[in-house]
């Protein structure tokens, strides 16, 4: 086929942090990027900070959605962008949270370089949409 | 595009920065412009790295085995590589890759560098994409690359080979997976290992393995031809203590340095039992690839090799590259649809068509005259 791809695929890193066992709503996420034409890459249940930021790094996704439901998200989530910050990953990848945020924590998150919160009830093309709209373009 | 932005990414690539190298492989996934120019660059630098393909259906266990090997080579001090490529993906559209899940032994080392690949929009072209990326992670320096894919068809078959030593992976009792043998896996495989050796049928799974094996080998084994010297290999390599056997490779090399300058070293295929979840069996796995290797040294089949891969590299990169020529000559002509047409109009043939597009380059490769 057509060597040079013009289309380029959104890959993205669909991750549960900490001792989160909630993997539903990850779960649905996955299916729906999947289905939408994304790449998707699921973490597994209980990943340490290190290991998504691993995974990000090497996989080089364009989105790293992380889904966290356990209420830790206000001590995972720095964790995991200052790993970003440190292997140079954190200004070209999308950076979107799920699950249950309160309203409350959600300025600190987006301080820390969360670029969108996404909690029950949003609808799945919303998300989709804001997806396609901001996944950075890659040099 | 530009040249420098290429250069500098493959500089920090060889100065041993994970986000160049992970950036490298996407432009290399993607076909983006200039990754030719980063895999000419990186060409340089490789050749180093053993590369190991582990190939198997669809839950026989491959990415829990690879995460263990990974392990292995890390308590040994050895950085590795894994490039996990997910063919049943569609072509087009979305995917899944879940072979990332299984890595657990090595959590946040970066030094076990883990990359999930999809089949997208390569039609045939995979195999490509697979070898480059693994020329990324060996210029990068990494020690052990591992190739990951599933079994299915030639596709996969052809990425599988851009490895040095091939490992068979199945599961005890399962039919699906002697089918996957006799769709040309047997054919390619170095090592064969019956996973999930702690489930039922393990050992008679170990026992067809041996018997295929000896079948593929030697067509005439049940004719007696008394030509012994692979013959004599071949009892030793399998013929009692079933798995594990690696003492007879150890012979192997041993042939080598014996001087018997037309007595080649033989390989015969070791069958191996593992429990990918527990580890059991990963030592005598690794103690048998490096045999493998030792043996590919010994015997020269390893530069061998690589010479055939570099050829068939050539010849893909040429074929897709006229194919693009063409495609493009085709649609500067108003494309195949109009010619489709005045051949079903019977104005014209396929043959003259073809002969009419190819003209130009015809000419032009006749003209030179070097
Ligand atoms: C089902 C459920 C469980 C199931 C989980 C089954 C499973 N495998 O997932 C079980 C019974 C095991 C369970 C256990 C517990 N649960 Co519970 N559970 C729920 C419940 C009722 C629904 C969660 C759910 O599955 N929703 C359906 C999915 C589809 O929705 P979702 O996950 O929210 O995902 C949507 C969005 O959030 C978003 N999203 C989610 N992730 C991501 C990621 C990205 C990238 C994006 C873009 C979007 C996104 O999109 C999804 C679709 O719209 C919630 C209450 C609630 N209403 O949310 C409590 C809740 C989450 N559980 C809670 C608690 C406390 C627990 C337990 C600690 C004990 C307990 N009290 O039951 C244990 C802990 C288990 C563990 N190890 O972590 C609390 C959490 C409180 C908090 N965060 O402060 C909640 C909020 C209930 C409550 N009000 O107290 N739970
Ligand atoms: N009982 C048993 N289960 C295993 C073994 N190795 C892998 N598995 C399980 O088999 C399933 C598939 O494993 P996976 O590594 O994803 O297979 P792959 O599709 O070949 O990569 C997982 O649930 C593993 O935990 C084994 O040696 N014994
Ligand atoms: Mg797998």
């Amino acid at each position: 086929m057509s060597a040079d791809s013009e289309q380029r695929t959104i890959r993205c890193l669909i991750a549960k942090v900490g001792l989160d066992g909630h993997d539903r709503g990850a779960h649905v996420i996955s299916r729906a990027f999947r289905d939408a034409g994304f790449e998707v890459i699921y973490s597994g249940l209980h990943r340490a900070p290190d290991e998504i930021i691993q995974a990000t790094v090497q996989e080089d996704v364009d989105v790293l959605g992380i889904s966290i439901l356990s209420g830790a998200h206000n001590t995972l989530v720095p964790k995991v962008m200052a790993g970003l910050e440190e292997y140079g990953a954190l200004d070209d990848t999308l950076v979107i949270v799920g699950g249950i945020i309160p309203e409350e924590d959600r300025p600190a998150l987006f301080e820390e370089g969360v670029d969108a919160i996404f909690g029950p009830g949003t609808p799945m093309q919303e998300t989709i949409d804001f997806v396609k709209e901001h996944a950075p373009e890659r040099p | 595009m530009s040249r420098a932005v290429e250069s500098d990414l493959v500089e920090r690539l060889l100065d041993g920065e994970h986000r160049a190298l992970a950036r490298a492989i996407t432009k290399i996934e993607s076909q983006s412009p200039g990754y030719r120019d980063i895999v000419s660059e990186l060409h340089a630098h490789t050749g180093d790295a053993s590369v190991v393909g582990i190939t198997g259906s669809p839950g026989a266990g491959k990415s829990t085995l690879v995460d263990k090997l990974a392990k292995h080579y890390r308590d040994q001090g050895e950085t590795v590589g894994v490039i996990a490529v997910d063919p049943s993906s569609p072509y087009t559209g979305g995917a899944v890759l879940g072979d990332r899940i299984r890595m657990a032994s090595n959590v946040g080392d970066m030094d076990v560098f883990f990359r999930s690949m999809s089949a997208r929009g390569q039609l045939g072209g995979l195999s490509t994409a697979t070898a480059d990326a693994v020329k990324a992670l060996d210029a990068f320096g990494k020690d052990r690359i591992i190739i990951e894919t599933v079994g299915a068809g030639q596709n996969e078959v052809d990425v599988v080979k851009t490895a040095d030593t091939v490992v068979v992976l199945v599961q005890p009792g399962s039919g699906d997976d002697v089918q996957m043998l006799k769709a040309g896996i047997l054919e390619i495989g170095d090592v064969f290992v019956v996973n999930k050796a702690d489930m039922e049928g393990a050992s008679r799974t170990v026992a067809e393995l041996q018997e295929m094996i000896h079948l593929r080998d030697d067509p005439r084994a049940n004719l007696d031809t008394g030509h012994h010297g692979a013959a004599a290999f071949d009892d030793a390599g399998h013929g009692h203590d079933g798995h594990g056997g690696h003492a007879d490779t150890g012979d192997t090399a041993d042939t080598e340095t014996d001087d018997s300058a037309d007595d080649p070293p033989v390989w015969t295929p070791q069958v191996l039992e593992t429990v990918a979840t527990t580890g059991e069996g990963i030592d005598e796995l690794v103690e048998t690839l490096d045999d493998h290797r030792d043996y590919l040294d010994a015997s020269g089949e390893l530069a061998e090799k690589a010479r055939k891969r570099a050829g068939e590299e050539i010849r893909q990169l040429l074929r897709s590259d006229v194919n693009r020529l063409l495609e493009a000559e085709l649609d500067r002509r108003g494309g195949v649809e109009e010619f489709a047409e005045a051949v079903v109009e019977k104005e014209t043939d396929p043959y003259a068509v073809a002969e009419d597009v190819l003209e130009p380059l015809r000419e032009c490769l006749d003209d030179r005259d070097d």
